[in-house]
């Protein structure tokens, strides 16, 4: 087939072209490979927030793919519009007999379409009907709650605009919701003190080795009646040991404490900080601040609607070491997004759960 | 040949024959040294393929000892700490660590569960480590030779007393000190540098790291420079050193001509040496005066000046929306 004077010589001048072959190939395979990248960019795009100065390396990255993904909980949240009572009319008591105490200032049709929200928020269909179980209870305290926070924490919740909270914020159509947390400490067995309570891949440490127990460190009170403080720094350049300033543990149990709100806001440490100084007040974006306030806020809610939950909840709701209350933090609300439900103004149809006044203002819908 | 053929990275030449069994005196030395040798291609390839006889001495056999010991205090405490269950130790070992006591007991001796084990651990490990020295510092003796290599390792082991004993003692506390842990000193190592500022305004920090980068840049320069030359016999350093031939010629004119300033066949190895060395002790210093002298870096480099201020806002509100973020338009500048 091929022609004679070519076999002759290759007869003549035998060469072995498998050497250079995977050279050429190699070569020829990278070069392609980088002029394809070159061309067409490469393939898992990302976009960057910026949230510092040009030089800081400030900035949330994501995946363009991950922006542009729908975010069925919002979409798939529950909402009707009230119906504004009759002109004048003050809050209607419900003579009903299987009225829910709480919510008795309701007119009896903002009552159902409220009672019908929170079934579906919650998951609970029978919520509020019928025997007094542990659930009716629950929910009067998160109702409370609820409006507590909404008509209080505006500072946290509302910081960029009116979102509120209601049941589903938490809950997204389930009885307990996701991402709450227990204590789980000493996380290791046959270890006391500071080596008992890191080093493990625990639910709470996300993985981490870094220790387990700064959510009830942090989020707690502590024996003296009192909040730990979340400290890393010592203030001074120069050495002045205060009885009392933060240690390198100290830092570890705050790390793991920041590394599980920027994994519940699906954010990083320059979202809040700039990294080459963590502790200064005059390098953090003011995002911190909603930040700070809503530890503060979930320091509330533990304390007054949540812990004393201990003696209500069946056994089968309680913690796994200890048995304690399941408990909320930054992740049961955000669950991954820097914003709960990416920014869904949840709370506008709802005044009933706006004020713990008792008085719904229904004004915006006249 | 190819021309691809001498420009190698593996050693083409390997002698396999007798094995080089080393000499024997009046000091009886071959008794203390393993009886037998083998030869390994694979070894050849990077290296001399002749595997053995080992000398280890009183001073080997110590360190080496003391050393499982630590090892095994270290590995026994971390299988207690999983309840001695085999598949959650080899699941979590890369978590598992034996920590240092607790800031509460100073530097006094904790219970053993609460970092008892510890100190007991670093005892080992501190005459593991200080026994190979020793050896490395008789061993060039017995053979004549200067004590560079234990100097340099006596460097390395600065920085290892600094942060595991010095340190710890000036500051009165043996919690201050590292946990044996793959993961966990990886935290310690980030809250140290938290901890006191961040640890990169600090500048024997900063110096350390120059050291090592220019290490490396050195080792790769010196390396790629002898192989390079080896086809005209540069690989024969010490004959090059006292009877300069035309591999050192052209090693040395090609980075003339390359940066204007070539080191000599014997000078590099004085480069390579100092900018080991001073790597640890660098980093040692700064480690050292971390804590006990200087508390806070960045504030300490503030008043220093060299931490510099920008004046562009801080949040994201000033670049771009959030909404603007979700909805993909670019934000920001």
């Amino acid at each position: 087939m091929l022609p004679k004077w070519f076999n002759e010589w290759n007869e003549k001048n035998p060469t072995n072209v498998f050497g250079p072959a995977i050279l050429v190939g190699a070569a020829g395979a990278a070069v392609f490979v980088a002029a394809m990248l070159v061309n067409f960019g490469q393939p898992f795009k990302t976009d960057t927030l910026q949230t510092g100065p040009r030089g800081t390396g400030m900035g949330v990255p994501e995946f363009q793919a991950d922006l542009a993904a729908s975010y069925p909980d919002a979409d798939n949240f529950y909402t009707t519009e009230p119906i504004v009572p009759e002109a004048n009319a003050r809050p209607i008591r419900i003579v009903r007999a299987d009225a829910e105490p709480t919510l008795g200032y309701l007119t009896p049709e903002n009552y159902d379409r409220l009672v019908e929200a929170m079934r579906i928020w919650t998951g609970i269909p029978d919520l509020f009907a019928g025997e007094e179980n542990y659930q009716t209870v629950v929910a009067r305290n998160m109702i409370e709650m609820t409006q507590n926070i909404n008509e209080f924490w505006g500072g946290h919740v509302n910081a960029n605009a009116e979102v509120g909270v209601t049941c589903y914020t938490c809950h997204r159509g389930q009885p307990v919701p996701n991402n709450i947390w227990f204590e789980v400490s000493p996380v290791n067995e046959n270890a006391g003190g500071w080596s008992a309570n890191q080093n493990r891949v625990t639910i709470v440490s996300n993985s981490t080795s870094l220790p387990s127990d700064y959510l009830e460190t942090y989020l707690l009170l502590n024996e003296d009646g009192q909040y730990n403080r979340i400290g890393v720094h010592d203030l001074a350049s120069r050495v002045q040991q205060m009885e009392g300033d933060p240690l390198i543990q100290h830092a570890e149990r705050t790390y793991a404490f920041m590394n599980y709100i920027a994994n519940s806001l699906g954010v990083n440490c320059t979202f809040c900080h700039n990294t080459r100084a963590f502790y200064d007040a005059a390098q953090v974006t003011p995002q911190w601040a909603t930040a700070t306030l809503g530890i503060q806020m979930v320091q509330e809610a533990l304390d007054l609607y949540i812990l004393p939950l201990a003696d209500v909840l069946p056994a089968e709701r309680l913690g796994p070491v200890h048995g304690d209350v399941p408990k909320l933090a930054c992740r049961t609300c955000h669950q991954g997004q820097q914003r709960p439900l990416r920014g869904l103004n949840v709370i506008a149809n709802w005044p009933e759960l706006a004020t713990t006044s008792g008085e719904p203002d229904y004004s915006a819908f006249q | 040949m190819a021309y691809f053929e001498y420009q190698n990275i593996f050693t083409q030449v390997q002698v396999q024959g007798h094995p080089e069994m080393g000499m024997d005196n009046e000091n009886n030395l071959a008794a203390e040294r393993t009886k037998s040798a083998s030869f390994s291609t694979l070894a050849g390839l990077i290296g001399n393929a002749q595997l053995g006889p080992v000398y280890l001495g009183w001073a080997g056999t110590i360190s080496l000892a003391t050393g499982l010991l630590w090892f095994n205090i270290v590995g026994l405490n971390m299988l207690s700490q999983v309840g001695w269950s085999i598949p959650e130790f080899i699941r979590q070992l890369f978590w598992l660590a034996l920590e240092p006591p607790g800031p509460e007991y100073g530097l006094s001796i904790p219970p053993l569960n609460e970092g008892g084990w510890y100190i007991i651990a670093s005892f080992f490990l501190l005459v593991s480590v200080m026994s190979w020295w020793l050896r490395t510092y008789l061993l060039a003796e017995q053979h004549k030779m200067g004590k560079h290599i234990a100097w340099a390792f006596l460097a390395a082991i600065w920085l290892f007393l600094v942060l595991g004993l010095f340190r710890p003692v000036l500051m009165g506390q043996w919690s201050e000190a590292v946990p044996y842990g793959i993961f966990p000193h990886l935290d310690w190592t980030t809250a140290f540098s938290i901890r006191y500022g961040n640890l990169y305004y600090n500048p024997f920090h900063a110096l350390s790291i120059v050291f090592l980068y220019g290490s490396v840049l050195l080792f790769a320069m010196h390396g790629a420079t002898i192989l390079a030359v080896s086809r005209f016999g540069g690989d024969r350093e010490l004959e090059q050193i006292y009877d300069r031939g035309t591999a050192s010629e052209r090693a040395a004119l090609f980075w003339r001509w390359t940066m204007g300033f070539n080191a000599t066949m014997e000078g590099i190895h004085r480069w390579a040496w100092w900018f080991a060395v001073l790597t640890p002790i660098t980093g040692g210093i700064g480690i050292l005066l971390t804590g006990t002298v200087v508390d806070n870096w960045f504030i300490w480099a503030q008043e220093h000046n060299f931490a510099p201020e920008y004046l562009a806002p801080y949040g994201y509100e000033a670049y771009g929306s959030y909404e603007g973020f979700l909805g993909q338009t670019t934000g920001g500048n």
